[in-house]
């Protein structure tokens, strides 16, 4: 077909994506022949040292995992912003370098103010 | 020409990737020597010489045992998560370059694949907390995922300073870059920003609270069974294996051996495999030695010290090449 491109290089990753899950799903499918299976109630209720379980499983919990889950997804993007300047630095010389004290200048201001606002207090 | 391309590769890969299995397989059994020597005892004795067939006996174990599904568990994801959590760990040996030119796939973005993919693997724990639907295995999701994505921050940033030297973010190409000077030798700092975070992400001690066993059973894999359980087992192995393999190839000059006239006949792939272990043995070391972390300070930790501490290696090493 005219126009379709194949990313050759990919091609060996997906080849070992396709061994991985199927390491995964043949160690499940296969066990399935030789494994027993005989389930009772008590057999199948969630674990908790034995006592029948008591109260919702999925409770409410800290909002500092929300927290944690924010400050990752704001920092992990700057560092993916790094990665491309990082590879181009000789290229972007000069120019780059002042570009991303700034970057990191404003990112160490956010910084600063999350820790003073306590978010990285877990007690 | 481009079938027996895709039936080559497919070749290549199948051995690497069960030679993988069969080293993940034995590096448990490394890990109960080592620590049963560090501890005054012997380790596995009973099954074959010395042991060595113990690790065979496992997983014909978990193989043949019961695989229970708990009646409260949501069904799909329960069984989706460990297999994520095998290819996430499984996937990143497609870039990990073993010797001179041998890569199954050697894409110029190699260190972003495997972040990107190491990133995936928080996704199977967290899922198989929520799925288990026990309290132990949420608890464990929940730490388990915050402290994986904290310390992913501080593993992504100390490697800005091996891509700012290198030029570069393919392995191959970071290894040419070592041929002088290792990067250990020249980024001290980001090296240790990278082991501490890599042990961390693998979730293995003194970080391995996720699976605390004294206070939460065994986190997100509570109530996982038989082999699935042993997936997630693979899965944490096969993770430690190829941290490690990045660890060398990024700081410890991958297969680039000593250059002495004696051992020039050495091929790459013992100086790489040997590396790979001493730095498994290092791991297995730090279990031995230091007790675990409370979660508080994990996290501070990580967030206090590691990041900052990463952030200004960055700035430092951009600095020092610019002038």
């Amino acid at each position: 077909m005219p126009g379709t491109y194949i990313p050759w290089d990919y091609v060996p990753v997906m080849i070992v994506f396709a061994f991985a899950v199927m390491i995964g799903l043949g160690a499940l499918v296969g066990g399935l022949l030789v494994r027993p299976r005989r389930p009772y109630a008590q057999k199948l209720a969630p674990y908790e040292s034995g006592n029948p379980p008591v109260g919702e499983p999925r409770y409410k919990f800290s909002v500092k995992f929300y927290i944690v889950a924010m400050l990752f997804v704001v920092f992990d993007v700057e560092a993916v912003f790094m990665y491309p300047w990082a590879v181009a630095f000789d290229k972007l010389g000069m120019f780059g370098f002042i570009e991303m004290m700034l970057f990191i200048f404003i990112l160490l201001v956010g910084y600063i103010y999350v820790w003073k606002k306590g978010a990285f207090v877990w007690e | 020409m481009t079938f027996s391309l895709v039936l080559w590769t497919f070749i290549k890969v199948a051995i690497v990737v069960s030679i993988l299995m069969l080293h993940v397989s034995y590096v448990v059994y490394f890990e109960r020597k080592v620590i049963g020597h560090m501890q005054a005892r012997m380790g596995p004795m009973r099954v074959g010489w010395h042991g060595l067939l113990q690790p065979i006996a496992d997983a014909i174990k978990l193989f043949f045992k019961e695989d229970i599904m708990p009646s409260q568990a949501d069904k799909s994801i329960f069984y989706i998560a460990p297999i994520i959590g095998v290819l996430a760990a499984i996937g990143s040996i497609a870039v990990i370059p073993m010797w001179d030119g041998f890569a199954i796939a050697n894409i110029n973005i190699g260190l972003l694949f495997i972040l990107a993919l190491s990133s995936v693997g928080s996704y199977s724990i967290i899922l198989a907390g929520w799925a288990s639907n026990s309290k132990y295995s949420f608890l464990g999701g929940l730490r388990s995922a915050a402290q994986v994505i904290s310390y992913e921050i501080a593993m992504g940033l100390s490697l800005v300073g091996i891509m700012l030297l290198s030029g570069s973010a393919n392995l191959t190409d970071i290894v040419h870059a070592q041929s002088d000077y290792w990067f250990i030798f020249t980024q001290p700092a980001a090296f240790f920003v990278f082991v501490v975070a890599i042990i961390a992400e693998t979730n293995r001690a003194p970080f391995d609270l996720p699976e605390a066993e004294t206070e939460l059973v065994a986190g997100y894999a509570t109530e996982y069974s038989g082999i699935r359980f042993g997936l997630f087992f693979m899965a944490e192995y096969a993770g430690m294996f190829i941290m490690s393999a990045l660890a060398v190839v990024c700081f410890l000059g991958g297969w680039d051996g000593p250059d002495i006239r004696l051992l020039a006949w050495v091929p790459g792939f013992v100086w790489f495999i040997l590396k790979v272990y001493a730095f498994i043995f290092f791991y297995f070391w730090i279990r031995a030695t230091l007790p675990r972390y409370r979660y508080d300070q994990l996290m501070s930790l990580g967030w206090k010290l590691f990041i900052p501490l990463a952030l200004a290696n960055v700035v430092f090493t951009a600095l020092l090449k610019l002038l």
